[in-house]
């Protein structure tokens, strides 16, 4: 069988008319669908930096919020009715909001900041400059260096700069897993600075964040927040949240769908289209095998190899000159919110696999139908 | 009377349906030796070709058999009845049906192939093939880059590349000039007919008759006589 399948590789790519168009269609139709999708990866990850960042296991807000740029103060007692539920290992508040930083060149930058709770400092960023205990310090903030830092002028540990009018200095450089969303640096302080800093409503806690004492203990602490009036999420439902928000309510899901959709009948129109006429052009030739001697399935599995094999090749050139774009475009945009996941590999994957099945069977169809006695015939 | 190589018996085959059903072979019986060159002419329309075709294992008659080497080949099933073709016959086809994008080895190297032969191995024997039809130094060159005559030579090194026990050729000259088309069978008779071989050639062209061991006369689907070929 390997010499068959050698003759259909030389058939197919000594062909270099049919082979490339084919390569193209497919490289093409993959490199869109892995970059629509990676484009939605990378954004859904920002929209859910903060999230990812604290790591808690479980969050508490109010029913009416869908992502965290969008919160709802909680009051206090909140929190303190978290803390004695049943099932609950601890539970600490944290402030998320937007400020006003002006820099030491006059220059206005807004900017996120996280407030951590006081206590435990639950959620802290990894430092890579600085003492998490300096955050306790006065008008102490932590920067984190993500795509985002040079937008406050590379700062470093000292510079000083205002928050909202107050004083500030960077007291530690932190990184973090993912930067946010909307393109702005994140500073770190402490829960009760945050609130002192950043103008705030009557009910200051954004969230509660919640270590369950088990993961068992996780749908107890779930009726009991609900039976409060607030909502309960674990962490990845809590991203899902976010993502179907993005998804469902900012028309970016149905922009995705589509363009995913495009990108997959474009493959396949040429892909199904330049295959089907490579197959008719030796069909002939096909034909001659079978008088020689060639089984049906022999014939069959010649097809499905080349199919298969151009629709891999195409697969990994895609997915190559996919990682090259978002390269490129990271040297110029060190934020291109882009991220290729096994998720998006698998989608386009098994889209290449159809279009490679759709493609095959119609030439399959066409082979097993011509007789031998055809080509005595001419 | 030694045993056939090939024997049809009462062969019947019909194409088309209602008004426009035609039988093309109307209870043909042939047999054809071993060492013998059998010619099957009459004119267009005849049913040379499907008599070619039903004796080779590539059309399926409607009545009557057909049996080679004693065993009655439109029993088998169709993956036995490939191994048939593959192993016993081969065929030299009027167009040729070279492979363009294959070098001229590794055409002559698709039965080999077909039959499990390492490539590398079925190359090497490919070449000593196409060494006995003089175009050893052509190995490695597309069949579009030879002549008429060189692409029917590189047609009939891959027919006998599986070495079969019957060679069939359909029109071999017809795409060829005429000392090229006598070259030709002139060449497969002194060197690809041997007493373990038989040869059955459909062709219109009188000028090769001369190589034939027997030829066969056709018309509208019947054998009408046999006469004893020439003496070349």
């Amino acid at each position: 069988m390997k010499g068959i399948l050698k003759l259909a590789y030389k058939l197919l790519v000594n062909d270099k008319a049919k082979s490339t168009a084919l390569l193209v269609g497919i490289t093409f139709a993959v490199f869109l669908i892995i970059q629509m999708t990676a484009m939605f990866a990378g954004t859904m990850k920002r929209a859910s930096a903060t999230v990812l960042n604290l790591g808690a296991s479980m969050w508490v807000m109010d029913p009416a919020v869908q992502t965290v740029a969008n919160t709802i103060g909680m009051p206090d007692y909140v929190l303190d009715a978290v803390r004695s539920m049943q099932g609950v290992s601890y539970a600490v508040p944290v402030y998320t909001g937007g400020a006003l930083v002006k820099l030491a060149d006059g220059a206005y930058q807004s900017v996120t900041v996280v407030g951590l709770d006081d206590t435990s400092l639950f959620g802290r960023p990894q430092l890579i400059q600085g003492k998490i205990e300096d955050i306790y310090g006065e008008n102490a903030f932590i920067v984190v260096k993500d795509p985002e830092f040079p937008k406050l002028g590379n700062p470093h540990v000292g510079t000083e700069f205002q928050v909202n009018d107050h004083r500030g200095v960077i007291v530690g450089i932190a990184q973090v897993s993912s930067s946010g969303l909307f393109g702005v640096p994140t500073l770190y302080t402490t829960y009760e600075r945050a609130l002192q800093y950043l103008p705030n409503p009557r009910f200051t806690i954004s969230f509660v964040l919640v270590q369950p004492k088990s993961p068992a203990d996780a749908v107890q602490i779930k009726q009991q927040v609900q039976a409060l009036g607030y909502l309960a999420l674990a962490k990845d439902e809590f991203i899902d949240r976010i993502t179907n928000f993005y998804i469902y309510q900012t028309g970016m899901g149905t922009n995705l769908l589509i363009m995913t959709v495009m990108s997959f009948v474009v493959g396949l129109s040429i892909s199904g289209q330049t295959f089907y006429t490579f197959v008719l052009e030796n069909l002939d030739k096909f034909g001659a095998l079978k008088a020689i001697g060639a089984k049906s399935r022999e014939l069959i599995f010649m097809i499905l190899f080349q199919a298969s094999f151009t629709a891999l090749t195409g697969y990994g050139l895609g997915i190559g000159m996919c990682v090259v774009l978002i390269r490129l475009a990271r040297l110029r945009l060190p934020d291109y919110a882009a991220l290729i996941t096994y998720w998006n590999l698998g989608l386009a994957f098994v889209m290449v696999v159809i279009i490679a099945a759709i493609s095959s069977y119609f030439g399959v169809r066409k082979v097993l139908r011509i007789e031998p006695f055809d080509i005595f015939r001419g | 009377m030694p045993n056939p190589a090939i024997r049809a018996t009462g062969v019947v085959k019909w194409f088309g349906e209602g008004a426009a059903k035609t039988q093309a072979l109307r209870g043909v019986s042939v047999d054809a030796y071993f060492g013998e060159m059998l010619y099957i002419v009459g004119p267009s329309g005849s049913g040379k070709t499907t008599l070619l075709s039903v004796l080779s294992g590539i059309l399926r008659p409607d009545s009557g058999g057909v049996s080679v080497e004693g065993a009655e080949i439109w029993k088998l099933g169709s993956d036995k009845l490939a191994d048939f073709r593959l192993h016993k016959i081969g065929f030299v086809f009027q167009d040729f049906h070279l492979f363009p994008r294959l070098s001229t080895a590794e055409n002559v190297a698709i039965p080999l192939i077909l039959k499990r032969k390492d490539w590398k191995q079925a190359i090497i024997e490919a070449t000593k093939y196409l060494d006995i039809v003089g175009l050893k130094g052509r190995a490695d060159l597309p069949p579009v880059k030879l002549s008429g005559g060189e692409q029917q030579r590189v047609a009939i090194a891959r027919a006998i590349a599986g070495q079969p026990d019957i060679l069939i050729m359909d029109e071999p000259t017809a795409s060829l000039d005429g000392d090229t088309g006598q070259a030709i069978v002139g060449f497969v008779k002194q060197n690809v007919l041997n007493e373990k071989r038989c040869i059955l050639i459909v062709t219109h062209d009188d000028r090769i008759s001369q190589f034939a061991t027997r030829i066969l006369t056709m018309a509208d689907g019947v054998l009408t006589g046999t006469v004893k070929g020439g003496s070349a």
